[in-house]
C-alpha cells in the first residue's frame, strides 16, 4: 500500500517532501473536512500507531515492544498487530502480569542501550509502575549526572473510554505532566499519532505517550508526507486546528474533536473560535497558547481529567503569567466531574465534558447569555 | 448391584476419555480464538507442528516458542506429540496416572498431603573456610593465587578503614550522611572479584566495595560524599549514592529493590546482543519482600536472562529483624519456586562467596539462566548514621558478630597461614589507607561545590527553553547581588 502511494507521488515528478509541503498548504486546518486530492488517504489512529511502530522497529534493531498481550494476542487494542510475526518474540515481548516488573525491566534494558516501547493496557495500570516511570526513568539522567539516559516510551490508552468504570477511566496527563525529566505527548489525529510516536521513539529522554481508546477506530486524512517513514512531529509544539479570532479553546486528545464540533456550532451564532490541539502536555507550548490568547483575548480550556490541579489549571496560570493584560474575561476551565467515574451510561455522560458544555463555556467567556 | 456399579464406572471412564480426547483434538485445530494458541504453544513440540492460525483464521506460518531453551531439559513441561497419544489410546484405558496440564505433566496421588510451611532442617550453607580461617576438608578444592587473595584482602581492609573514617567524618558534621558495610566486606569484595568489569552492577546501597574493587578511588568516594565539583554525580545526590558509567556500576537509587527488575532488563539487553556478560543485582533481606523482587525473579526465569540475584541476608532491615520480615527458610528457597537455580552461602567467608559467584556467572552466561545467591551474614554496623541499632538489638550480639565472625579476620588468618601476609604489612597498609583517606577528605572539603549551572542540565538530553530562561534569570540575579551569595560557588 505504501509502495503504491510512493509510486504515485513519484509519477507526479515532485519529491515526496515537496508534494507533502504543497499538501500541507492546501489542506484545510480542520480535520473534519475530507481532502480528496490525489495523494491523501484516510487512516485510523490504530493503523497510524501500528505503522509507526512497524517502521521504527524496522529501522532500529534496538527498538522493541513489551507489555501484556502485545504479542500473540496482537495487542489488547490491536495496536501491535502483526509485529510478533514480523519481528519475532525477542522484540515483541509478552509479559506476566506485573506492570511494576516490566516497567522496571524496560528501564533497566534502556540503561544498557535498548529502546523499549512499554505498553500499559491502560494508564490506570501504570499506577502500579509509577515508581519506575518517575524514579527509575524520569529522574535517572539528572541523578546520574548525565551518565544514564533512558530512551524509553511508555504508551497506552489514557482517560475514559465508554462504560469502563472508575478504575479504568482516569486521565493521567496532569500527574505525568508535572514531572521534570519526562516528556508527555497527547496525540489526537492519525497524523499526530504517527508523527509523535516516531518522535517519541527516537527521543533520548523518557516519553509518556497518552493515547485514547475511543480514537483508535477513528479515521483521519493523512498527507503523503505523514506516510513517509522519516516523518516526525516536533515534541513541544501545539497545532492550531482551526483558526479564529473571538476565543481560544485549548484541548487535547478526544476533546479536540469535541472542541472542533463546538466551534462549528458557535460559528452559526457568530462566535469565531480558535481551536488549539495541544499535542504535548510536557513541554507545554506556552508560546502558541499565549500568542493565540493575545489575539482572541478569551480562553476556554477543555480536558477530561479531574479539575483540581489539572491541565487547564496549568494553562490558566501560564496565560495569567504571560498575557494577563490581554485577557478580556476570566479563563473558563472545562474538566471532568470531581467524582470517580460512574459506570451507568447516563451518569458517565454527565461526568465528562460534552460538546454543549464547551459551547456554554465559550458563551460565558464571551459574556453571551447561555 | 455389583454389575450396575461396574457398568457405571465404565461409563465414567469412557466419558472421561472422550472428554479428554475432545480436549486434545480441540487444541490441535487452532481454529477459534487466539487464546488457544497460547495454550497449544506450550504443548506441541516443534516437530511438524500444525499450521499456526492467527485470530482471523489465516495461516501465519512461523511457530514461536520464545527463545529456544539453551538447556533443553530445564523446562518442566517438555512436550510430547499429542497425535500419537490419541491414536494409541484404547477405548478402555487404565485410569489416568498423570495429566499434561498447561505447564507440564503432573502425577496424581490419592494421598492428601500438605507440604509443610518449613522443613525441619534448613537449606545447607556453603562454606569453604571455617571460623579459624582454615580450609575445610572436602571442599571444592579450587586454587586461588596469592596475587588475587592478597588483592582481595587489601581491598577488604581498605573498605573497613574507609567506612570507619567516613562514619567519623559524618559524626563530626563534615558530611551529612553515611552508611557502612561493616560485616559485609567479604560479600562486597569477593563477589566483585569473581565478576568482570563488563558485567553490569545494580547495587542497593551497601556495596561500595564493588566500586572499590573496580577502581573507584578514595578521592572519588570523598568527592561524592562532599558533593563537590569533582563529584561524578555533580552533587545531585545524597552521600553514598555513587555511580560510575565507566565501571558499569549503576548509580545507587534510594528506592528499595527497584534495581532488581532493572537488572533483569539489562541482562535481557545483553542476551539480545549475545554478549558474554551478565548483570548482577544486590539487595537485602528487606528488599526480598518487595513486589519488584517477585516480578524480577519471575521475569528473569521466563525470559532466561543472564542475571545474578545476590541477596545479602544480614538479618536486619533497619530495625526489622528477619523473623518479622519473612517466614519460611530465608530467601534461597524462593528461587526454586521461580525455577531459578539457587545457593545459600556463608556471607562471612570470602572464598565461598568468590567460588559461588564465579560459578554463578559461568552458569548465567553459558546456560542463559538467572541464578539466586543468598549470603547469610550480619549487619554489624548501624543501618546508617541516622540509626542507633543498640536501641533494638543487644549490644553483645552486635559485638560477637562484629568481632568473632568478622570476615576480614577470617580471611586474614587464611592468607597468613599461607605465608602471604604478616602483621607488619597489615599495619603499614592500614596506616597508609588512613593517611590517604585523611588527605582525600581534606582535599574534598576544600574543593568548591558544583556550579549553579549544573542545577539545570541533564533533566533532559537537550535543556528545554524554560530551564534555559530560568538559568539566565538566576545567573543575572546572582551577579547583581553577588555579595549575598557564597563566593566560592561558581555560577
Amino acid at each position: 500500500m505504501w509502495g503504491i502511494l510512493r509510486q504515485k507521488v513519484g509519477d507526479t515528478g515532485l519529491s515526496p517532501q515537496g508534494l507533502g509541503n504543497q499538501m500541507l498548504r492546501l489542506r484545510p486546518a480542520t480535520s473534519a473536512v475530507r481532502d480528496y486530492s490525489a495523494a491523501t488517504k484516510e487512516m485510523t489512529v490504530r493503523d497510524a500507531l501500528n505503522s509507526a511502530l512497524d517502521e521504527e522497529m524496522a529501522a532500529d534493531p534496538n527498538v522493541y515492544v513489551m507489555g501484556e498481550e502485545v504479542g500473540e494476542y496482537q495487542g489488547a487494542y490491536k495496536i501491535t498487530k502483526g509485529l510478533l510475526d514480523k519481528f519475532g518474540p525477542e522484540r515483541v515481548v509478552d509479559t506476566p502480569i506485573t506492570e511494576a516488573g516490566f516497567a522496571g525491566i524496560g528501564v533497566g534494558s534502556a540503561y544498557h542501550g535498548l529502546r523499549p516501547v512499554i505498553e500499559f493496557m491502560t494508564f490506570n495500570f501504570s499506577m502500579q509502575a509509577i515508581d519506575h516511570v518517575i524514579n527509575s526513568a524520569a529522574k535517572s539522567n539528572y541523578m546520574s549526572a548525565g551518565q544514564i539516559n533512558v530512551p524509553i516510551v511508555f504508551r497506552g490508552p489514557n482517560g475514559p473510554a465508554a462504560g469502563v468504570g472508575a478504575q479504568h477511566s482516569q486521565c493521567y496527563g496532569a500527574w505525568y505532566g508535572s514531572v521534570p525529566g519526562l516528556k508527555v505527548l497527547v496525540p489526537y489525529s492519525s497524523e499526530d499519532a504517527r508523527g509523535l510516536l516516531k518522535a517519541a521513539i527516537r527521543d533520548p529522554d523518557p516519553v509518556v505517550f497518552l493515547e485514547n481508546e475511543l480514537l483508535y477506530g477513528e479515521s483521519f486524512p493523512v498527507s503523503a508526507e505523514a506516510l513517509d517513514s522519516s516523518f516526525t512531529l516536533p515534541i513541544g509544539k501545539a497545532k492550531i486546528e482551526r483558526e479564529g479570532k473571538d476565543v481560544t479553546i485549548t484541548a487535547f486528545s478526544k476533546m479536540v474533536g469535541y472542541a472542533l464540533k463546538a466551534a462549528e456550532i458557535l460559528e452559526k451564532e457568530g462566535i469565531n473560535a480558535e481551536v488549539i490541539n495541544l499535542r504535548s502536555i510536557r513541554p507545554l507550548d506556552r508560546a502558541t497558547i499565549n500568542a493565540s490568547v493575545r489575539k482572541t483575548n478569551r480562553l476556554v480550556t477543555v480536558e477530561e481529567g479531574f479539575p483540581q490541579h489539572g491541565i487547564g489549571a496549568e494553562i490558566c496560570a501560564s496565560v495569567v503569567e504571560d498575557s494577563f493584560g490581554y485577557l478580556d474575561a476570566p479563563v473558563e476551565r472545562i474538566a471532568g466531574a470531581d467524582v470517580p467515574t460512574p459506570y451507568a451510561a447516563n451518569l458517565e455522560r454527565m461526568a465528562f465534558p460534552q460538546i454543549e458544555d464547551i459551547v456554554r463555556a465559550v458563551k460565558r467567556a464571551c459574556y453571551r447569555s447561555v | 448391584m455389583a454389575a450396575s456399579y461396574l457398568s457405571k464406572s465404565n461409563k465414567i471412564i469412557i466419558n472421561n476419555i472422550k472428554l479428554s480426547k475432545f480436549y486434545m483434538f480441540r487444541s490441535l485445530n487452532h481454529t477459534s480464538s487466539v487464546t488457544d494458541s497460547v495454550f497449544s504453544r506450550r504443548l506441541i513440540h516443534s516437530t511438524t507442528p500444525p499450521p499456526l492460525l492467527n485470530h482471523a483464521g489465516i495461516e501465519t506460518g512461523t511457530f514461536y516458542r520464545g527463545f529456544e531453551s539453551v538447556s533443553g531439559g530445564r523446562r518442566s513441561h517438555t512436550a510430547t506429540s499429542f497425535s500419537e497419544e490419541i491414536d494409541q489410546l484404547p477405548v478402555e484405558a487404565p485410569l489416568q496416572q498423570e495429566l499434561n496440564f498447561p505447564g507440564g505433566k503432573v502425577k496424581f496421588t490419592p494421598k492428601r498431603m500438605f507440604t509443610p510451611g518449613s522443613n525441619e532442617e534448613r537449606t545447607n550453607c556453603y562454606r569453604v573456610l571455617n571460623e579459624n580461617g582454615e580450609l575445610i576438608v572436602d571442599n571444592d578444592s579450587f586454587k586461588m593465587s596469592k596475587e588475587l587473595a592478597v588483592r582481595m584482602y587489601t581491598d577488604m581492609v581498605t573498605l573497613q578503614v574507609m567506612d570507619t573514617i567516613f562514619y567519623e567524618a559524618q559524626r563530626q558534621g563534615r558530611i551529612s550522611f553515611y552508611l557502612t558495610t561493616i560485616g559485609e566486606e567479604a560479600i562486597n569484595i569477593a563477589s566483585a572479584a569473581a565478576l568482570k568489569n563488563i558485567d553490569f552492577v545494580f547495587p542497593q546501597y551497601r556495596e561500595p566495595g564493588v566500586l572499590l574493587w573496580r577502581g573507584f578511588t578514595l578521592q572519588e568516594f570523598a568527592n561524592q560524599l562532599f558533593g563537590n565539583k569533582y563529584d561524578q554525580g555533580k552533587g545531585r545526590q545524597m552521600p553514598i549514592h555513587y555511580g560510575s558509567k565507566k565501571l558499569n556500576y549503576i548509580t545507587v537509587s534510594s528506592t528499595v529493590a527497584t534495581q532488581i527488575p532493572q537488572a533483569v532488563g539489562a541482562a535481557y539487553s545483553m542476551k539480545m546482543e549475545k554478549k558474554d556478560s551478565c548483570a548482577i543485582t544486590y539487595f537485602g533481606d528487606g528488599g526480598s519482600s518487595t513486589g519488584d523482587f517477585h516480578a524480577g525473579l519471575n521475569f528473569a526465569a521466563v525470559m532466561e536472562a543472564p542475571v545474578i540475584f545476590f541477596c545479602r541476608n544480614n538479618g536486619w532491615a533497619i530495625s526489622t529483624p528477619i523473623s518479622d520480615q519473612l517466614r519460611g527458610d530465608g530467601v534461597v528457597v524462593r528461587g526454586k519456586a521461580y525455577g531459578i537455580p539457587s545457593i545459600r552461602v556463608d556471607g562471612n567467608d570470602a572464598l565461598a562467596i568468590y567460588s559461588a559467584v564465579y560459578e554463578a556467572r559461568k552458569m548465567a552466561i553459558e546456560k542463559q539462566t538467572p541464578v539466586l545467591i543468598e549470603a547469610l551474614t550480619y549487619r554489624a554496623g548501624h543501618h546508617s548514621t541516622s540509626d542507633d541499632s543498640t536501641k533494638y538489638r543487644p549490644a553483645d550480639e552486635i559485638e560477637w558478630w562484629r568481632d568473632d565472625q568478622s570476615p576480614v579476620k577470617r580471611f586474614k588468618k587464611w592468607i597468613e597461614s599461607n605465608g602471604w601476609w604478616s602483621d607488619q604489612v597489615e599495619m603499614e597498609h592500614r596506616s597508609s589507607i588512613r593517611k590517604q583517606l585523611s588527605q582525600a577528605i581534606q582535599a574534598a572539603e576544600r574543593v568548591e561545590k558544583p556550579p549553579v549551572a549544573d542545577m539545570f542540565n541533564d533533566v533532559y538530553d537537550v535543556p528545554p527553553k524554560n530551564l534555559n530562561e530560568q538559568q539566565d534569570l538566576l545567573t543575572k540575579h546572582i551577579k547583581k547581588h553577588a555579595q549575598e551569595y557564597p563566593s566560592n560557588v561558581a555560577v
